[in-house]
């Protein structure tokens, strides 16, 4: 496998001067999509969605064509898109709000237009501050043109978008404690059932929420037709996607690749992505999508990057972020402060969720500043099996919403492939590696 | 408990819930409002906003107090935040973040004597690539080593980024230029007709969807 010539999608205007600008965008075919679209039926755009086999890029991968047919028929229905972006080390939404912000736009009018919504909110995590003006000048500009609000492009079709800030709180990217949060409310997650949001969203009436890189996605649907979508890639993972690379490579950053084409291998260590392990280290481990992910070690390396393909692996590929840890990374301290952001970030609903979070904290950060015990391994392993019975995975759920189950990912993965290091610093009384 | 927001600010209080199907809805924007205006939310704030959406003042600060970024004590000009998240903490952050300390003088969450800066530990800020991840009242710094961070918090005391940097609480300096455009009644209608005229051709096809 390899880098192969897949077109650039998503990032093909993002290297352009000024290219979040009306003017560059429109230079570049913007909003020619989105008057295609309008000359069709709504129901044929869903059509070249669902062909398209588009997987939503927030994290779940559920495909977008299965969750627009899902969205219960009422006079009054929403689209929400997710622009939270909090799941550590992820950082592809970013680029593309401050970067194609019409991109994102004429992505949010056309599924508004499949799915003939009232109206459609982009929420974005509050520390977007540029991102934030990015997107509401983009919005003001695509007023101006003509291409949002009242019977747009003489279509006969109307529809307002509202960008929304958050206000920093990462459970606000899980779908249902985003609509809390947009109505004004603690972003507390909603049992499902009953409260699918395609069933009872938004004010309880019927919503879609798509993540921002699955929207700006759909410009080129359109344009090229679903068919040339689903040709790139394999089986159900169509398309390119945004991997976000951080950690000890050369070159950290965003990559878009065709899905299932390249390998973890690939991105870490061609030389126009990735670049290698730096300073001439060896791979230790990596996370292949994002912390709520179990870790792969150097023997997964050669794994293709498509979702059903890490999902068989015993990972998932989630939200696109991959973390590279070098052999001078401590997996204890790595997995500790991962579960100091959970713990942090639990909304505190259910008991195991919160109160395990803390335990396994408080337990984690003992035995990395050497206070340790000999039977604390075995009280980890209880306390994550108490979160998410088990341990498989997927987890198992015991609580409202998967970050619970999430938790004991990064603790187990770093006890089952570095136990070593755990006794090590117990019986030493601290951190080997300083 | 009106008068305490300000003409101006209030104007585009008025604006932002109007953007929403239920005002409540703008509790949070309205939040960030406050905190432009007064650089943190003020309980005399939060009882406005509680009259502005229809709550009561104990919803807006019950409300408030879940969120990181809406600060229900006074802080500093400048909020600056360090990363110490998995891709931060393996390039340094931790690090970073105890020069950070000793630099300025206080623990994470404390403001310096002069109320120039206050310091945060932050989750991660979605900024991997540039690590460690800093931020000034949520805009992206870059990455920082020791040297530069003190560069940097120099340069802020001295008020040369203000120009990129407003005050903390400013989040959104660009305004929506308006209000909705599409009317609610005509939304109404334009989707019954495509609902009807969906209706019609699914029936042309014999059924078919
Ligand atoms: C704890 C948690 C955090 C999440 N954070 C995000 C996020 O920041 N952005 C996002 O798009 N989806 C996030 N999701 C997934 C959303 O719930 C939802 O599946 C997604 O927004 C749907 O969009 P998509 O189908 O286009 O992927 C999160 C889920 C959970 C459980
Ligand atoms: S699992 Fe955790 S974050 Fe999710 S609803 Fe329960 S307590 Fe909240
Ligand atoms: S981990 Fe620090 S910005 Fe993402």
């Amino acid at each position: 496998m390899a880098v192969t010539e897949a077109p650039r999608i998503v990032t093909a205007r993002i290297d352009q001067p000024d290219s979040h600008t009306l003017e560059r965008a429109l230079a570049t075919g913007a909003y020619q999509a989105l008057r295609k679209a309008l000359a069709m039926t709504p129901e044929a755009v869903a059509a070249e969605v669902d062909a398209a086999s588009l997987l939503g890029r927030g994290g779940a991968g559920f495909p977008a064509g299965r969750k627009w047919a899902m969205l219960r028929s009422s006079p009054v229905t929403y689209l929400v898109v997710n622009g939270d972006e909090s799941e550590p080390a992820t950082f592809k939404d970013h680029l593309l709000v401050e970067r194609d912000p019409h991109q994102l736009i004429e992505g949010v009018l056309i599924a508004a237009y499949a799915l003939q919504v009232s109206r459609a909110f982009i929420f974005l995590r509050g520390e977007f501050a540029l991102g934030l003006e990015r997107v509401q000048a983009a919005l003001n500009e695509a007023y101006g043109y003509g291409a949002v609000g009242a019977d747009i492009f003489g279509s006969g079709f109307s529809v307002d978008i509202v960008v929304h800030p958050g206000a920093g709180a990462y459970i606000c990217g899980e779908e249902t404690a985003l609509l809390e949060s947009l109505e004004g409310k603690r972003g507390f997650p909603r049992i499902k059932p009953p409260f699918f949001p395609a069933a009872i969203g938004l004010y309880g009436e019927p919503t879609v929420v798509n993540n921002v890189e699955t929207m700006s996605n759909l410009p080129w649907i359109v344009t090229h037709g679903g068919a040339a979508f689903a040709a790139l890639g394999e089986g159900r993972s169509t398309g390119t996607r945004l991997f976000a690379l951080a950690g000890h490579v050369r070159n950290p950053g965003v990559y878009e690749l065709e899905m299932a084409k390249t390998t973890f291998a690939d991105l870490i260590h061609a030389p126009v992505l990735g670049g290698g392990v730096r300073h001439g280290r060896e791979l230790k481990a990596f996370i292949p999508g994002g912390v709520s992910a179990p870790w792969f070690g150097p023997d997964q390396v050669d794994l293709p990057l498509g979702q059903d393909e890490v999902g068989a692996a015993g990972s998932m590929l989630g939200s696109g972020s991959v973390v590279v840890m070098d052999d001078h990374t401590c997996a204890v301290r790595a997995s500790w402060r991962i579960t100091k952001f959970f713990s942090r970030e639990s909304c505190g609903q259910c008991t195991p969720c919160r109160e395990g979070s803390g335990w396994l904290e408080r337990i984690m950060e003992r035995i990395e500043t050497g206070r340790g015990r000999s039977e604390d391994l075995d009280l980890l392993l209880d306390a994550c099996d108490n979160i998410a019975p088990g341990l498989t995975w997927p987890p198992q759920q015991t609580t409202i919403c998967v970050l619970g189950p999430s938790i004991p990912s990064s603790i187990h993965s770093a006890i089952v492939m570095f136990r070593d290091e755990f006794l090590t610093h117990v019986k030493e009384g601290g951190c080997p590696y300083g | 408990m009106s008068g305490h927001l300000n003409p101006d600010v209030l104007d585009r209080a008025r604006q932002l819930i109007s953007l929403y199907p239920e005002p409540r809805s703008a509790l949070v924007p309205l939040c960030h409002l406050a905190q432009e205006q007064d650089g943190w939310l003020r309980p005399e704030a939060m009882a406005e906003i509680a009259e502005l959406v229809g709550v009561t003042p104990a919803e807006v600060q019950g409300t408030a107090s879940f969120y990181d970024m809406l600060h229900l004590e006074p802080v500093g000009t400048y909020l600056v935040s360090i990363c110490t998240n998995i891709a931060c903490m393996l390039d340094g952050g931790l690090e970073l973040l105890e020069h950070a300390e000793e630099h300025l003088g206080v623990g994470v969450g404390g403001t310096t004597e002069d109320g120039m800066i206050t310091l945060e530990e932050a989750e991660c800020l979605a900024d991997c690539d540039r690590a460690p991840c800093v931020q000034v009242n949520h805009r992206y710094v870059g990455s920082q080593t020791a040297e530069s961070f003190d560069a940097l918090i120099e340069d802020l005391r001295a008020g040369r980024r203000s120009d990129e940097i407003p005050s903390h609480g400013t989040l959104i300096r660009v305004r929506r230029d308006g209000g909705l455009r599409a009317d609610p009644e005509q939304v109404a209608r334009e989707r019954a007709a495509m609902a009807e005229a969906k209706a019609r051709r699914a029936a042309d096809q014999g059924g078919g969807s």
